[in-house]
């Protein structure tokens, strides 16, 4: 049970999204920006970014809210999001992106973990200021949503294939306009 | 030195709203909200609830420039030094200590707040509201500490800095409409 009274039905963060719309629109706000806007990162490797700060956060909602996204974006299995959970260096993803990660990994402990090696690794494979700026607040984000699912209580389907299957529909409604109650 | 190329006369959280305009908007809105908006916890009790979590995350910057507002807005400087030693025997009301204890454990995580201690706030008058906003201004915090130190920005070591900058976050937390070219020394 939720430690509030949150609109009863409504799973993850769109409990307290109903509660509270002012607190509700600048957080769809952030997210739209920063997981959707024009950026070069794609999609997919923003919400894998958010999926893996989500899994170290043991936010069940939200890493599987956003792995289900992430899965349509790069159309894989929800095994290879696991493998990216599990150890992402023994995946097949860019060295930019391992860099990007392990730097997402660091903030998820703290700001004061992100160490000079890590962003000059990044910036060597390619990485540029604004990914790097991103990645760190895409995290940081995640630190906040996930804070904020676990920390009032909230109630989130325990069936995975239930955000697989929402992934497409998630994609393509953004975080502006959709309806909490659907 | 911060990882990326900030403005060197906008030390800590302003060069980084300031170098992403579209990120820092949605943030900006958020935290007037939250720390400024209608409540019925005062904005200076607000302040400290961001207090207690920077300090928790051992931001210097935060935790300064969120000392000094809750200084400005408390008109003294004793409740925001008692409140980083100790929530249990600083003073104030035993509802704000409840739900400090609240924002102290969701610094944590938000596994980390128990129902033990929200039982507590609300046997101490804490409403659904004033729990929800404080365990959001936490993790708003936690998001704040992590972008200020994950890219390394520069944390002022004179407090007439952070004086400087309570007189301005009292006012509220949207970006001047004039920008801050004027702070430019």
């Amino acid at each position: 049970m939720a430690h509030i009274n949150l609109p009863e039905g409504l799973p993850g963060i769109r409990g307290p999204m109903a509660f509270r719309p002012e607190t509700a629109k600048p957080l769809n706000e952030l997210a739209e920006v920063l997981l959707r806007s024009e950026n070069s990162l794609s999609r997919g490797e923003r919400e894998l970014i958010a999926t893996y700060v989500s899994s170290l956060n043991d936010c069940f909602y939200c890493q599987n809210t956003h792995g289900g996204i992430a899965q349509h974006y790069l159309q894989c299995s929800i095994d290879y999001i696991d493998s990216v959970k599990k150890n992402f260096e023994s995946t097949d993803l860019s060295d930019k992106l391992k860099a990007l990660l392990s730097i997402a990994a660091s903030v998820q402990k703290s700001g004061k973990h992100v160490k000079p090696e890590q962003i000059e690794k990044a910036k060597s494979l390619g990485a540029t200021d604004i990914e790097i700026h991103d990645t760190v607040l895409i995290a940081a984000a995640f630190c906040m949503f996930n804070r904020y699912v676990d920390g009032l209580a909230t109630w989130a389907p325990q069936d995975r294939n239930i955000y697989v299957e929402r992934g497409p529909r998630r994609a393509a409604e953004g975080y502006l306009d959709f309806d909490l109650y659907k | 030195m911060p990882h990326i190329p900030l403005e060197e006369h906008l030390p800590g959280i302003t060069g980084l709203l300031e170098y992403k305009k579209d990120t820092a908007e949605p943030i900006r809105k958020l935290t007037q909200f939250l720390l400024r908006g209608p409540s019925t916890l005062t904005a200076g009790e607000r302040e400290l609830i961001a207090t207690v979590v920077s300090n928790g995350n051992e931001c210097t910057f935060c935790t300064n420039a969120h000392t000094a507002a809750a200084d400005k807005l408390l008109g003294e400087c004793d409740t925001s030094q008692a409140v980083k030693k100790n929530i249990a025997t600083a003073p104030v009301s035993e509802k704000m200590k409840a739900l400090l204890t609240i924002a102290s454990q969701v610094q944590k995580s938000g596994k980390a707040v128990t129902a033990q201690s929200i039982q507590k706030a609300k046997e101490e008058g804490a409403t659904d509201i004033e729990i929800h906003d404080t365990v959001l201004i936490a993790a708003l915090f936690a998001l704040y500490n992590r972008y200020v130190d994950g890219l390394s920005t520069v944390a002022p070591a004179d407090p007439a800095f952070y004086k400087g900058l309570a007189e301005r976050i009292s006012k509220g937390y949207m970006r001047l409409p004039q920008g801050y070219d004027h702070l430019k020394k």
